[in-house]
């Protein structure tokens, strides 16, 4: 079984994020910048799969500028054979993505593709359930366990209120949630001998993906701020205002 | 120009969620159908008749549709897409789990999480977990959206008088099978439409000590809801996480207790009427978005509040 696993370079999760003063974008410069959290989870989920002797081997993939070559180094790091850098403009939109990815995951002819459920930049969680419909694939989203077992895989997915269980078959795609796994964090020679793996480059025109988007941001801004209210002395003083001033217990 | 919206449901009961999705579809144009897909879901489809501002109903109602699985239902709602300008859902597990194919299958774009219409073509929505709102036009013929039902007041559910159209095409899902759902059972409102949420955080110490929310919930007929924190802790089960990676909420009244107030929580109930903070800490960043903030120990506080109210 042979696994791609898609990985997207973001804003790290712990930096806060500033709008441009001009309001038209989130302000990237000289931000720290790493993998997007599900994505790990799901680097890590193949390379768990690969060490049970269920999968041949790991791909990653990233859609990007070179920065993302990072990303993908770090993925390697962690424990992926091979990396696939489609060299594009960031911040491409979800479905130009998904075409992307599909079109790898064709060549390559991938079992099961993994992928996080959604990226912390843009928040969209689209791109894998575009990849499963472009190849008519079945999909398990926000996955919380995945189990292969003679070509299918049991999912259990986080959807509200509970947990759902499917079996799709392979070629499946599959986003993480996450609570899916703990990611391992790299070893220094790990890190090392990452840097000596495959990394080929390709290009939308050579898979033969026109991107492109109908949709455009008119603006980006900061949220209207909310401010602190008042400190009260007692459980009494409490109710009473919850009561009397904002009116919300009866 | 129509609009149609995905009905989230159980094949028993219509959700509320489809009620704020009628709310925004309305913004958009007046026009606006419902399709109810599921298995044994008349009830629902007299329910979503009945919803104020709907004007057709059409109705898939097959074994196959039990479950909603995304691998048909997207195929069936792209068989019908033609009569329409915007396919909407409420941004649900459902919701989000199956849209983005029925955009991927027409080959448009999916706006997803939209807070407010702006006009039938421009929308806002929140980015980097509610940290920058984007305002997004789409030129697309087909616009393919989820709505975040927190952003939009509920239709009312009584008073409209659709006309149901059945929808006999039966698509398979062979590829993808249902094997088992464990749904937490409660008697308190839904998380995401509850008007008053008790949320406790890492300071509650452990899983039993959720029982002291309990008398502070049935008192104001609240829903229990839960920090990432305290879900990863092992306290409560997942279901119960409010924050960026868990459940969006906006109640009038937003209890936190032991809740620190990382920005991942905070991302997902800033937009609560009125927020009540109780910490011993008085440092912690709650304190920043609280209208009214207790420093003390919850300990003697939770008890004490559940008594006084």
């Amino acid at each position: 079984m042979k696994i791609l696993v898609s990985v997207k370079r973001v804003i790290d999760y712990n930096v806060k994020v500033r709008v441009k003063p001009d309001n038209t974008a989130v302000d990237l410069t000289n931000v720290k910048m790493s993998m997007n959290p599900f994505c790990e989870i799901a680097v890590e989920e193949a390379v768990r799969l690969k060490e049970k002797g269920l999968a041949s081997e790991v791909v990653v993939v990233s859609v990007g500028a070179k920065s993302c070559q990072e990303t993908l180094r770090t993925a390697l790091a962690l424990g992926a054979d091979r990396a696939i850098q489609v060299d594009a403009e960031d911040g491409l939109d979800s479905l130009s993505v998904a075409k992307l990815l599909a079109k790898v995951a064709q060549n390559e002819a991938a079992d099961l593709i993994i992928l996080g459920k959604q990226s912390i930049d843009s928040d969209n969680n689209q791109t894998g359930q575009m990849v499963a419909a472009l190849l008519d694939y079945p999909q398990a989203t926000f996955a919380s366990e995945v189990v292969i077992e003679s070509g299918e895989a049991q999912v259990t997915r986080e959807i509200d209120g509970g947990l759902q269980t499917l079996l799709v078959t392979l070629p499946a795609v599959v986003t993480t949630d996450l609570r899916l796994n703990e990611p391992r964090f790299a070893s220094l020679p790990n890190i090392m001998k990452a840097k000596r793996k495959p990394l080929d480059v390709t290009t939308p025109a050579e898979l033969g993906v026109d991107v492109g988007s109908n949709v455009t941001v008119l603006s980006v801004a900061a949220p209207a701020e909310r401010s602190g209210g008042v400190k009260v002395a007692s459980v009494a003083e409490l109710v009473d205002k919850l009561k009397n001033e904002a009116k919300v217990v009866s | 120009m129509s609009v149609l919206i995905l009905a989230e449901h159980d094949n028993k009961s219509l959700k509320p969620a489809t009620l704020n999705t009628v709310t925004a579809a309305l913004d958009i144009h007046s026009d606006v159908h419902v399709l109810v897909v599921g298995a044994d879901c008349q009830a629902v489809a007299d329910a979503a008749c009945n919803i104020a501002g709907v004007s057709k109903v059409l109705v898939a109602d097959n074994a196959v549709y039990e479950h909603q699985l995304a691998e048909n239902v997207s195929k069936l709602i792209v068989e019908v897409a033609g009569e329409y300008s915007h396919i909407l859902a409420p941004a649900t597990t459902t919701g989000k789990n199956t849209l983005p194919r029925v955009a991927a299958l027409l080959d448009v774009a999916q706006l997803s999480d939209v807070i407010k219409v702006e006009a039938p073509d421009t929308f806002v929505r929140p980015i980097y977990a509610g940290n920058a709102i984007a305002t997004v036009k789409s030129n697309d013929a087909v616009k393919v959206i989820t709505v975040r039902t927190t952003g939009f007041d509920a239709a009312s559910s009584e008073g409209g008088n659709a006309v149901s159209e059945p929808l006999a095409h039966v698509i398979e899902s062979n590829k993808s099978r249902f094997v088992k759902e464990q749904v937490a059972q409660s008697d308190r409102p839904e998380l995401t439409s509850a008007s008053v949420i008790v949320s406790g955080g890492r300071g509650m110490g452990s899983g039993e000590n959720f029982a002291l929310l309990d008398g502070v919930a049935d008192k104001l007929g609240a829903a229990i809801g839960a920090s990432r924190a305290a879900v990863d802790a092992g306290f409560v089960p997942n279901d119960l996480q409010v924050g960026q990676t868990g459940k969006t909420v906006a109640p009038d009244l937003y209890i936190a207790i032991g809740i620190s107030g990382a920005i991942q929580h905070l991302a997902g109930m800033k937009d609560a009427k009125v927020i009540v903070a109780i910490n011993k800490d008085e440092e912690a960043p709650i304190f920043n978005v609280a209208d009214y903030g207790l420093v003390a120990d919850l300990f003697d506080a939770v008890p004490e509040l559940e008594t006084s109210l």
